[in-house]
């Protein structure tokens, strides 16, 4: 439990040191919000749930791919000499959906800026948000720990991952309509919430028995 | 002769298939006249790419419990199977869609759901090529077929439950992946368990041929220690 709590200190603390990383990201939610603020000002809901989402999606790529990464081999070898496989990926875990639910908070107040918000019940909204960017955080820890594996870069860990996150991406993409006002089936709401809580379980518990295979050589 | 009992029993239970798929006297229901005969090629592909893709992942923990390269061998054979299997059933399913849905394409979601899953498997192919080291690879694609199973099975058990599909057994909650076996007709039963074993026990003689012609082409690599 300490260790766990060290090593996520460790990339925080090292994230807060390093803004550069932090910075990059910010930059690239806001100039691809930018981007869409430009080329439609005034999106009807549904395309603005679409585009939130779709964009959570590639700044969840970004974000969670250096994680992994960012590790060299010898520090890689020495996390390993202090710590255990479980204790590692449950911080990077634990950093990851940190990183995404801010990332997320970030890129929600800039769609409200600049495109408008077509929103009935934004706090409905606020929630779904930080459950799917834990979905999102939780999927690609892994994959970026299987892409750093395979020593390669971030574009091996979109084919891995787009695929792998459909179902989840769904599952939120029709739970948010909820915000937006959509009457849904007495319980469906729940129904959805509670599928999408099973998956993310599903994935935390799958991380945890899988990454220690990935860590040994 | 043995062991190839099952060999055997797969090419008679084809050819019955074949002869009695055709010749039997189905009952016609609604648009979907002489068409229902595709039942016996297009849902066992399922059945058998079901099959297919679990003996994967079976191989692919025993490889995580027991790194031995052979485990790995039989997980990538299964799992190309089972790929090979899911193109066959998408690919007679637009076959049967064309001529009842009117169009070999219309975004059903269970169309979209096994769309993803040909390309979950194609990303674990996409995976292997990209690692060049034999054990790493194996280690890798091991960990990332088990991951990609557990997210495959909750797409096409759950996905299909929750919205309208034009596929049978399509109806909300009550709805199934698949069909609702209660509902075959009794002489089309006859032949449906059949084909269905029949087609799965040919996909596996696939994966074992082409499981021995990878053993023999990497025989220096196994047998080095």
């Amino acid at each position: 439990m300490k260790t766990i709590f060290a090593l996520l200190k460790k990339d925080l603390l090292l994230e807060l040191r390093q803004q550069h990383s932090f910075y990059g990201i910010l930059l690239y939610v806001a100039s691809t919000i930018f981007v869409l603020y430009l080329s439609l000002s005034n999106p009807e809901p549904d395309v603005w749930n679409a585009l939130f989402w779709v964009i959570q999606l590639f700044v969840c790529v970004n974000a969670v791919a250096k994680s992994f990464l960012q590790e060299s081999r010898g520090r890689m070898l020495y996390f390993y000499s202090i710590s255990g496989a479980r204790e590692f990926i449950i911080a990077k875990l634990i950093y990851n959906i940190i990183l995404m639910l801010l990332m997320s908070m970030m890129s929600l107040g800039l769609f409200f800026l600049l495109l408008k918000n077509p929103l009935d019940k934004p706090l409905v909204f606020l929630g779904i948000v930080c459950l799917g960017s834990i979905s999102l955080s939780l999927v690609f820890t892994l994959l970026a720990a299987i892409a750093a594996k395979a020593q390669q870069n971030a574009a091996l860990m979109a084919i891995l991952g787009f695929p792998l996150i459909v179902p989840q991406l769904l599952l939120v993409i029709r739970l948010s309509k909820a915000a937006f006002g959509e009457q849904f089936r007495t319980g469906a709401v729940l129904n959805l919430t509670g599928l999408i809580v099973g998956l993310d379980i599903m994935v935390l518990i799958l991380s945890i028995i899988l990454f220690p295979f990935l860590w040994k050589d | 002769m043995r062991k190839s009992w099952w060999k055997i029993l797969a090419v008679v239970l084809l050819i019955y298939t074949f002869t009695a798929g055709f010749l039997i006297h189905i009952p016609h229901i609604g648009n979907l006249k002489e068409t229902a005969r595709n039942l016996f090629f297009h849902v066992p592909m399922w059945f058998g790419q079901i099959t297919l893709l679990s003996i994967s992942l079976v191989y692919s923990i025993l490889y995580l419990r027991t790194p031995d390269l052979k485990y790995d061998i039989f997980a990538v054979c299964f799992a190309k199977t089972g790929i090979l299997m899911g193109i066959l059933g998408l690919v007679t399913g637009s076959i049967w869609a064309t001529y009842t849905w009117g169009s070999p394409w219309s975004n059903d979601p269970k169309q979209i759901g096994v769309a993803i899953a040909l390309l979950i498997y194609f990303a674990y192919l996409v995976l292997r090529n990209a690692v060049p080291d034999i054990d790493k690879r194996a280690k890798v694609s091991a960990v990332y077929n088990i991951f990609a199973y557990f997210i495959y099975i909750p797409l096409i058990m759950i996905l299909p439950r929750m919205v309208e599909s034009l596929h049978p057994g399509g109806k909300g909650v009550e709805g199934n992946p698949g069909l609702n076996g209660a509902d075959l007709d009794a002489n089309m039963q006859l032949v449906f368990l059949p084909a269905v074993i029949g087609w799965t026990l040919l996909g596996a003689w696939i994966s074992t041929l082409n499981i021995r012609l990878e053993l023999i082409r990497d025989k220096n690599l196994l047998n080095a220690e």
